[in-house]
């Protein structure tokens, strides 16, 4: 019983990484139908951004604070940045955006590496996020898993209110469901994008920052995530928030399931047929975007 | 955009990064059906020496550390005359963390370089990449590294630790603390998985139980699961064969679970002082690793030893078993040249039996028969200043028996 409870948390605690990751993604990818293969690298800047905080900042729960909102505001400039840059003269060419966001993907983790070097680096996490809270029964709960729990769930909860309430979440609405009715209509769409992008890469240096917590920071960290987090968007439905964050944490406990009956690679081959499965019976995803698009 | 179109670029998409990875992946091999061995060129007042190591890629970490201490090595035998009155030469090579590029740069130092020996690869893959390469130009590689056993070429000088120097040892320390139950926890390839089938067969025989045993992929970093049963498993200890990153979201994992080296002491055969830096001491503080060499060994060879790597390095650079064992090599190569007379490599090779030197892990000895070096085995605790002190050691130079035939256990085993 202790063990399943472990396991469990375990997984939530997989599919609260998977979130973060895929929050951002689901965005970009819903909004603009952008396949934004540096997304990964972004995640990879807001980790680097915790450890060049905490060479500043010695007291690491300081560090770790103040990184997140910086590493949102480094990862989304990065991201507007690519958008002015590349992706605004891709739109019609989805899949030449693909080419070119793995074009920048392999550019910027060269570029990690000749700054901090290639082998990977660490950071001290707080005192306080390296303990447990040991609950009646033997059942011990990770600290640091918890914390980032509460992240993943404070982002969905922010996006969905800025969605919902702020003028720029009813224009990013309006853009997702059609684009050409919201030009004619006035909507400056190409600003809409460009805010988009800045809030979903930002999101993506903000699971950057929760990373740290768990394992080492390298050049290459982002591209064993960036799979995974596609994975969660189309089993999700494309464009939705709700999608996301159900497919995200189901593929942690399948994840966590599967390994504690099996093993770590028997688990992940799981996931994929499982996934495969689903999609055969619902190629257009979990929830479906009612739409009076044309295109 | 429509929901449908969107599902099939990104297909399509995924096929292109599949088929991408796939091609990166492809081997480049190199036959070349020559089989006479190349002497090395030693017309001129000096001889040429082969450095393999990746100066690059995941393993440079690792890797550039003991090219360092080759270097001093070299410096320090030029620097008192060279050998056979001849100064050495270091050409130094990238194997760049690819097994196929090892093996390529090994045909080059050994047929357009001339060496007369090559000094380094790390891990097992790379290892087994060149190994054909310098049996079929009977060249003589110096592999520096602990490794699973199981293995002997004719032209590989085995100078780290082989099975029954350092895993069977660090078992026998747990079995003395009263250990009778471990878990297994380690990569997913060839070095954890024979060390693995080696520690199983010996638990067996010694009355010891494995409660379970998991891999986690080279590189991988969750381990949420792997630490949830080892921490239910109830295991006296775990016995890690984990490689590279892992350990360092392995531990950062087992330390949140509330799992410490009072409560399942962990015993690591592939962390040293240089990775025990870069996981965190805060990690590992406590736990034990098994090898033939720490910074802390005493002995005036090893004061010598640190204190010349740190003048020409720096004084925050730790010293560790696969460094000693590569600064070890270059000498034992100099006094089986200088005891055959000849840079040659069969005459190398037949006068190595015996050879010994005394090294900054103590007096060390090659046994000729296997080209394995007899060494002492010791087991360290990890200290807060991340510097591992020795609370065991096996006394004097363990017998290398890489096949462990010594063992009635491992019958079952090569």
């Amino acid at each position: 019983m202790t063990v399943l409870i472990g396991q469990l948390f375990t997984g939530v605690s997989i599919g609260a990484v998977l979130l973060l990751i895929a929050l951002g993604l689901a965005l970009t990818f819903g909004q603009m139908g952008v396949i934004n293969m540096a997304h990964g690298e972004f995640i990879m800047a807001g980790a680097y951004t915790t450890y060049v905080l905490q060479q500043v900042i010695t007291a690491a729960g300081w560090s770790l604070l103040i990184a997140l909102p910086v590493a949102f505001v480094v990862a989304g400039a990065m991201g507007v940045l690519l958008e002015i840059l590349l992706i605004r003269r891709l739109y019609a060419r989805p899949l030449d955006t693909l080419l070119v966001t793995w074009g920048v993907s392999l550019i910027l983790q060269q570029l990690a590496r000749d700054v901090f070097g290639s082998p990977n680096v660490q950071t001290r996490a707080p005192d306080l996020l390296t303990g447990n809270i040991a609950l009646p029964g033997g059942i011990t709960v990770a600290n640091n898993r918890l914390f980032i729990l509460a992240l993943a769930a404070g982002a969905v909860v922010a996006l969905t209110v800025a969605l919902r309430v702020t003028p720029l979440g009813r224009r990013i609405r309006a853009v997702v469901q059609n684009r050409d009715l919201a030009a004619v209509s006035g909507i400056p769409t190409a600003r809409v994008d460009r805010m988009t992008f800045f809030i979903g890469s930002g999101l993506a240096g903000i699971a950057g920052v929760a990373l740290t917590l768990l394992g080492p920071i390298g050049p290459t960290m982002g591209t064993n995530l960036i799979i995974d987090a596609f994975l969660v968007v189309v089993v999700g439905g494309i464009g939705q928030l709700k999608g996301t964050v159900i497919v995200a944490f189901a593929l942690g406990v399948l994840q966590a399931s599967g390994e504690y009956l099996t093993t770590l690679s028997v688990a992940k081959v799981m996931v994929f047929i499982a996934i495969v499965a689903f999609l055969q019976w619902r190629p257009q995803g979990m929830f479906t975007l009612r739409t009076r698009s044309l295109a | 955009m429509t929901l449908f179109r969107g599902r099939r670029i990104l297909a399509g998409a995924m096929t292109l990064v599949a088929a991408a990875a796939l091609a990166a992946c492809g081997s480049k091999t190199t036959d070349e059906n020559t089989s006479a061995g190349v002497s090395a060129d030693v017309s001129g007042d000096t001889v040429k020496v082969g450095l393999l190591n990746s100066l690059s890629g995941t393993m440079a970490i690792s890797e550039v550390t003991v090219r360092d201490s080759i270097m001093l090595a070299i410096e320090e035998i030029n620097s008192a005359g060279g050998v056979l009155d001849k100064k050495i030469e270091p050409v130094a090579e990238d194997g760049a963390s690819d097994w196929p590029t090892f093996a390529e740069k090994a045909e080059k130092l050994i047929r357009e370089d001339r060496v007369a020996a090559v000094f380094g690869c790390w891990t097992s893959a790379s290892r087994k990449a060149v190994k054909p390469v310098f049996e079929k130009n009977k060249a003589l590689l110096f592999y520096p590294v602990q490794y699973e056993g199981l293995e002997q070429s004719p032209y590989i000088f085995y100078t780290g630790a082989t099975t029954n120097q350092q895993i069977v040892p660090g078992l026998d320390y747990l079995k003395a603390q009263g250990a009778k139950s471990l878990y297994l926890v380690g990569s997913d390839y060839v070095f954890p998985r024979t060390a693995n089938k080696i520690i199983k067969a010996y638990a067996e025989a010694n009355g010891m139980t494995v409660l379970g045993e998991d891999y986690a992929p080279l590189g991988s970093t969750e381990f949420g699961t792997i630490t949830n049963k080892v921490k239910s498993s109830g295991a006296d200890a775990v016995f890690n064969t984990l490689n590279g990153d892992s350990n360092v979201a392995f531990f950062k994992e087992y330390k949140s679970a509330g799992l410490t080296a009072a409560s399942m002491p962990v015993v690591s055969v592939s962390i040293a002082e240089e990775e025990v830096k870069s996981i965190g001491t805060q990690y590992l503080e406590g736990q034990l690793t098994a090898w033939n060499y720490y910074q802390t060994t005493p002995g005036a060879a090893n004061e010598k030893f640190v204190a010349a790597y740190k003048a020409k390095y720096g004084a925050d650079k730790p010293t560790s078993d696969p460094m000693e064992a590569a600064y070890v090599s270059v000498y034992l190569w100099k006094a089986m040249v200088e005891k055959a007379g000849t840079f040659d490599v069969e005459k190398v090779r037949e006068a190595s039996d015996g050879i010994t030197f005394e090294a900054p892990e103590g007096l060390v000895t090659v046994d000729g028969a296997t080209q394995h070096i007899a060494k002492t085995a010791r087991v360290g605790k990890v200290g807060a200043d991340g510097l591992i002190t020795e609370v065991w050691n096996s006394g004097q130079p363990i017998t290398p028996d890489p096949y462990l035939k010594s063992y009635p256990w491992a019958g079952g085993l090569s």
